[in-house]
């Protein structure tokens, strides 16, 4: 009851100097809003990435050549594929090829439970008429379609004879049909589709259509008519159309269930090393979903550390502003204090009601901290493509810390005004 | 005469205050006693830097003397903590202060019911004791006006009605009229004695204004930290109508 009316008291004290009281709370503010705004960002991703990983099996191992680090020292784990295409061009002798890949297989038949093979044809614009839909042609074999899956809404998915054959059909998009065919899917099916990739024309026959589904961590700036969706294709014919030799620059391994996948991954590199070793500017690495989170994680702690610190420094500056605030006040009310002494207001309850005061201010900061760390936070999870989930952990923690805050820096000052004489008090001007 | 009207609820004994400044020593109180009874009003007059305030203040318990004894409703106060003391001014001491010393947050409702806080009664208890003492005081219609919005006179009724509301068995007033015009003073002052009169409390001013003083039954006169001269005005009136 008593910290009640203390509340109370210490709210009042509050709303009648709005402006000052704001100003010291700001560093409250800022240090409690960016700790939970990266916390938002960081729980954003990591349950999207925990989604992600569902859908896309985290015992998927991808496999890759990467550059050599030579003079240039190549990014880490998670940017590794893009670096390695950096610097010199991969040559045809550098590529993994039909023979090392089928030696693998044979090799770790027990681990492996399929090889997925995909080929990009390249991006272009399927037409009919002055109709277009932007597409980007993928070659895939069995194996890619097993690890991703395709929800087909009409027709059929690529079959092992298709593969076999090479034959150019294509299973295509919703969207697509939706701009070429007027979404009618049963006219698309045994349709022609037309095909431009820079310049050169490509005709497939439509045998399936596929329901679309955003990326979760795409972020596109296209209008929906001008989305770009994959069109399918078997890996055999777009090796044939790419006039490409039989090699790979990467490809995924699906796990039977119960590998280890951090050991079969060095298994992997290491029976690639033979082949590798000779070669200059090459390597194979090979990388899984758990490995991209857990670097994903690294890079997110070591951004949450600098933040933690700014924070910090914030956080401790705003507690002295506090305690500065605190300390004017109680100079300011030294009357007040001298009063309640001489009409029985004890030592302890003096202290109290300034504590509460701090706590007050602090908690109050907190609360705006924690409104404006999860807007920002939203904010930019949503900037990278991420759904927005704030993180109760990191709200509860700072409501805390607000509270804690405002008792370690408001026991001085309130200890101090416990501590007056009241004679001295009330003759105080 | 006065022991035989009833218990003494003040008694004085050889009281000393010596404040030390620098190497000096400011003999504030040099040796008092007297004795103070039930129901009595006296007034403390002397010149300004007599002693004053230094005996008021320790009669309160709000400053310890260097030297004596201090018997207050049969307490020793020399011998009591800061705590005990605190206890004891809450339950049995009102305080009435010159500067009024509101506070200028709350109403003068709120303003009333702030010592019963101390006491740890809930809010409705409170609030409704401080409304029955502010009747008392003739301020039924400024009970949710704060202290700035308020006359000095309503203010120090406030005050006053603050003094009244734990029904203490002794008021202290230092200097109650002191920021007031005569007439307010006046009208103060007969406030004061008729509410200490019905309610039996014993009220102790300190004033420079002897005028104001012949308002108390005994009037104490100090200097230089010493009584010089007790006067019974009750006396004076038997004497005034004998002859
Ligand atoms: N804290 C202190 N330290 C040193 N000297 C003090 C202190 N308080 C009071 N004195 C001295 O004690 C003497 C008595 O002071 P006191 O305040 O009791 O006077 P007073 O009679 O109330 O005067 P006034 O009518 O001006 O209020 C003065 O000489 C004063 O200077
Ligand atoms: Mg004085």
């Amino acid at each position: 009851m008593l910290i009640i009316e203390n509340l109370i008291m210490a709210f009042s004290s509050l709303l009648s100097n709005k402006m000052r009281a704001l100003l010291t709370m700001l560093g409250i503010i800022i240090g409690i809003a960016s700790v939970i705004a990266i916390m938002t960002v960081g729980n954003s991703i990591s349950m999207s990435v925990a989604a992600n990983m569902e859908s896309m099996g985290a015992n998927n191992i991808t496999v890759g050549l990467q550059q050599k680090s030579t003079e240039e020292q190549v990014s880490e784990s998670g940017a590794r594929f893009e670096g390695g295409t950096r610097g010199r061009t991969i040559r045809e002798e550098d590529l993994i090829t039909e023979e090392m890949l089928e030696e693998l297989a044979v090799a770790y038949q027990q681990q492996i439970a399929g090889i997925s093979l995909s080929v990009s044809s390249g991006n272009g614009t399927a037409e009919k008429g002055k109709l277009y839909a932007n597409v980007s042609v993928t070659g895939g074999n069995e194996g890619y379609f097993q690890l991703n899956e395709l929800t087909i809404n009409a027709g059929r998915g690529l079959t092992e004879t298709d593969q076999e054959k090479g034959g150019k059909v294509a299973v295509v998009s919703d969207k697509l049909v939706e701009n070429l065919y007027e979404g009618n899917a049963q006219s698309a099916i045994g349709a022609m589709v037309e095909v431009s990739i820079n310049n050169r024309y490509y005709t497939y026959t439509i045998v399936g259509v596929y329901e679309y589904q955003a990326e979760a961590a795409s972020f596109s700036t296209d209008s929906e008519e001008d989305i770009t969706t994959q069109l399918y294709i078997p890996l055999k014919a777009a090796q044939a159309q790419n006039h490409s030799a039989k090699g790979y620059e990467q490809f995924t391994v699906a796990t039977e269930s119960g590998v280890d996948t951090e050991a079969f991954m060095e298994q992997l590199e290491h029976f690639f090393d033979r082949y590798y070793r000779k070669n200059q500017d090459y390597q194979i690495s090979a990388f899984s979903m758990e490995t991209m989170l857990s670097s994903m994680t690294d890079m997110l702690s070591t951004i949450s550390l600098a933040i933690a610190v700014i924070a910090g420094i914030s956080l401790l500056v705003g507690g002295i502003g506090v305690m500065n605030i605190m300390l004017v006040s109680i100079t300011e009310r030294t009357r007040e204090i001298g009063t309640r002494k001489a009409l029985g207001a004890t030592n302890g309850s003096i202290r109290l009601q300034f504590i509460m005061e701090a706590v007050v201010i602090c908690l109050s900061g907190g609360f705006m901290g924690i409104l404006s760390g999860i807007g920002i936070g939203a904010v930019l999870a949503g900037v990278m493509g991420y759904e927005a989930k704030a993180s109760m952990a990191g709200i509860l923690a700072a409501v805390s810390f607000s509270v804690v805050l405002g008792i370690f820096f408001g026991y001085y000052p309130a200890e101090k005004a416990a501590r007056m004489n009241p004679i001295e008090a009330l003759r105080y001007e | 005469m006065a022991e035989e009207k009833g218990k003494a609820v003040i008694q004085v004994k050889d009281l000393y205050k010596i404040y030390r400044v620098g190497d000096s020593k400011v003999r504030a109180l040099n040796g008092v006693d007297f004795s103070i009874y039930k129901g009595e009003f006296c007034a403390i007059v002397g010149t300004s830097g007599s002693g004053k305030s230094t005996l008021l203040n320790m009669l309160a318990g709000l400053e310890k003397p260097t030297k004596g004894e201090i018997i207050i409703a049969g307490e020793h106060m020399e011998t009591k903590n800061e705590n005990q003391l605190v206890k004891f001014r809450r339950e049995h001491i009102g305080f009435i202060f010159q500067s009024f010393n509101l506070l200028g947050t709350m109403n003068a409702l709120e303003n009333v019911a702030l010592p019963l806080t101390f006491q740890g009664m809930d809010k409705e208890t409170r609030l409704a004791r401080a409304d029955k003492v502010l009747n008392l005081v003739n301020l039924k219609k400024h009970k949710k006006h704060k202290p700035n919005q308020m006359s000095g006179g309503q203010q120090q009724r406030v005050g006053v009605a603050r003094a009244l509301v734990v029904n203490p068995e002794i008021i202290f007033a230092d200097e109650p009229t002191g920021n007031l015009d005569s007439n307010t003073s006046e009208e103060v002052m007969n406030l004061m004695k008729r509410v200490v009169r019905e309610q039996n409390q014993t009220l102790v001013m300190v004033t420079h204004d002897n005028h104001l003083a012949s308002f108390a039954d005994r009037i104490f006169h100090i200097k230089d930290g010493k009584i010089i001269k007790i006067e019974d005005t009750r006396e004076n009136l038997k004497e005034q109508v004998n002859e």
